[in-house]
């Protein structure tokens, strides 16, 4: 489904991802985590080409994101994105949020992108909210749409960078809740977080990454039991 | 002192006409600038060098000279070269226009930078174009941001559009000339076009701070 190979990222003259090697099968919820300034962020940005990889391969569905005749708009569908900062649209209220991308890049129809909205609010359980603007929800209940939005294009994977580290402690299960039902409804999803309860839950596997460069990757069993890389030693420590 | 405010009750339509006239250049051209300002504003945000550097010369030739000039190269200068003469009404509209689009851009350009870069990251997350960012996420922010410093562009503009009174418009400014002309008295005629054009600024300034109140409720 994903395959990253030899992926490296430059900023000026700051290298931040060090040749990274990854594939990512269909339905498998990886999770990455690292300490802050791994390129954990950067490395799920190039995914869907937020950021542009200063070299290497990244395919998604076997389409070359680097090959410049890849339709880029069209790549993105695929790929939904969840951000630490939600990145609502606070001139739009929350049904408009998600049916905007549907009626303007997939010309659905307003009633068939509100109808799917709908179902969409509710299965994250803000069917009332529908109506309301990001400004008047909480932090988890934003989080909430800002995924039902991503859904709503129908993607076929998931990005989810820190999803609940903006959020308080109260409102962080409402949306590993809901992350934890779409993944084992056999959503493909990477996920930046360092909830090590959603990883042991749901996760196939766990990727730590360090200084630009995987050090270790494994099922969360191993990675969070039985780290063997110094390095995940002394960083799972300091979380823990 | 003799002063003697009845004799403006004669000429009272002159000026309320001249107020008028100004009003309308001073939106028109307003208009004018936003069109132009938000091209100039967007390109100086562009990715390609050679527009950024075409708009920002654009905004540098605007702001570092003076309006008064602007208005004589466009209506004595350039029927010396296009050999037609541009009568005072679109010359003057046009001059304070392109004047304004050079404040305009970059008022254009700071509401756009003010707006979050997660907006667009969002935005084109979901596969929308950049175009499309722009349009249905980027800019209906940005204008929010960027009702106040418009307005007080347009009040700037109001004053300055004054200056169309030295290549013969007839505006407010213009009208106090001709009662002064007419009256022998300059003083209390160029009193009541000052009165007028204050009272504009005034409630115009007062109508913009509702409307910002109105938008500050709906964030
Ligand atoms: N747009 C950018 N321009 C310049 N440097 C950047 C940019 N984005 C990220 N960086 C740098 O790249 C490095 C990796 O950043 P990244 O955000 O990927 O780390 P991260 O692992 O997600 O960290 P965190 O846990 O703090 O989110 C950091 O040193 C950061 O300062
Ligand atoms: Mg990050």
């Amino acid at each position: 489904m994903i395959e990253v190979r030899n992926l490296y990222k430059n900023f000026g003259r700051l290298e931040v991802l060090k040749g990274i090697n990854n594939k990512v099968e269909k339905g498998e919820v990886v999770v990455i985590i690292g300490p802050s300034g791994s390129g954990k962020s950067t490395f799920l940005r190039c995914l869907n080409l937020l950021e542009e990889p200063t070299r290497g391969e990244v395919y998604i569905e076997g389409k070359n994101l680097m090959d410049p005749r890849t339709d880029v708009n069209k790549l993105r569908q695929d790929v939904g994105m969840v951000f630490q900062h939600f990145n609502l649209f606070p001139h739009k209220n929350v049904i408009e949020n998600i049916t905007l991308a549907p009626i303007k890049v997939r010309g659905e129809s307003p009633q068939q992108a509100r109808e799917r909205a709908m179902q969409l609010l509710n299965r994250v359980g803000l069917a009332d909210k529908a109506d309301s603007f990001p400004s008047q929800l909480s932090g988890g209940q934003k989080q909430r749409v800002a995924i039902a939005r991503a859904l709503a294009m129908n993607p076929k994977i998931m990005l989810f960078d820190e999803p609940t580290s903006a959020l308080d402690p109260e409102m962080i299960k409402e949306v590993l809740d809901v992350m934890k039902d779409l993944a084992r409804e056999g959503m493909t999803m990477v996920v930046v977080t360092h909830e090590m309860g959603f990883a042991r839950e749901v996760g196939d596997r766990v990727i730590f990454m360090d200084e630009g460069r995987i050090l270790e990757e494994g099922t969360p069993e191993d990675i969070y039991n039985r780290p063997q890389n110094p390095r995940t030693k002394d960083f799972l420590s300091k979380i823990l | 002192m003799n002063l003697d405010f009845s004799i403006i009750k004669p000429y009272f339509n002159i000026f309320l006409l001249g107020a008028f006239v100004t009003v309308k250049i001073t939106a028109l051209a307003v208009l004018m600038g936003i069109v132009i300002g938000l091209f100039v504003g967007m390109g100086k945000l562009s990715r390609f060098w050679f527009i950024r550097m075409l708009c920002s010369t654009y905004v540098e030739v605007i702001r570092g000279t003076p309006l008064l000039v602007q208005i004589f190269i466009f209506y004595f200068g350039l029927p010396q070269i296009l050999g037609v003469n541009i009568p005072e009404y679109p010359a003057a509209v046009m001059a304070l226009g392109i004047n304004s689009g050079g404040y305009v851009a970059e008022i254009i350009r700071g509401g756009i930078l003010a707006v979050e870069k997660g907006q667009m990251e969002a935005a084109r997350s979901l596969g929308m174009s950049h175009s499309q960012a722009m349009r249905y996420i980027i800019l209906p922010q940005a204008f929010k941001k960027m009702i106040p410093p418009l307005g007080n562009e347009f009040v700037t503009l109001l004053k300055n559009s004054s200056l169309a009174t030295t290549i013969g418009f007839s505006e407010l400014t213009r009208a106090g000339q001709i009662v002064a002309a007419n009256t022998y008295k300059p003083f209390e005629p160029y009193i009541t076009v000052a009165a007028f054009y204050l009272v504009m600024t005034i409630g115009f300034s007062r109508l913009l701070g509702i409307l910002e109140r109105r938008l500050a409720v709906s964030d």
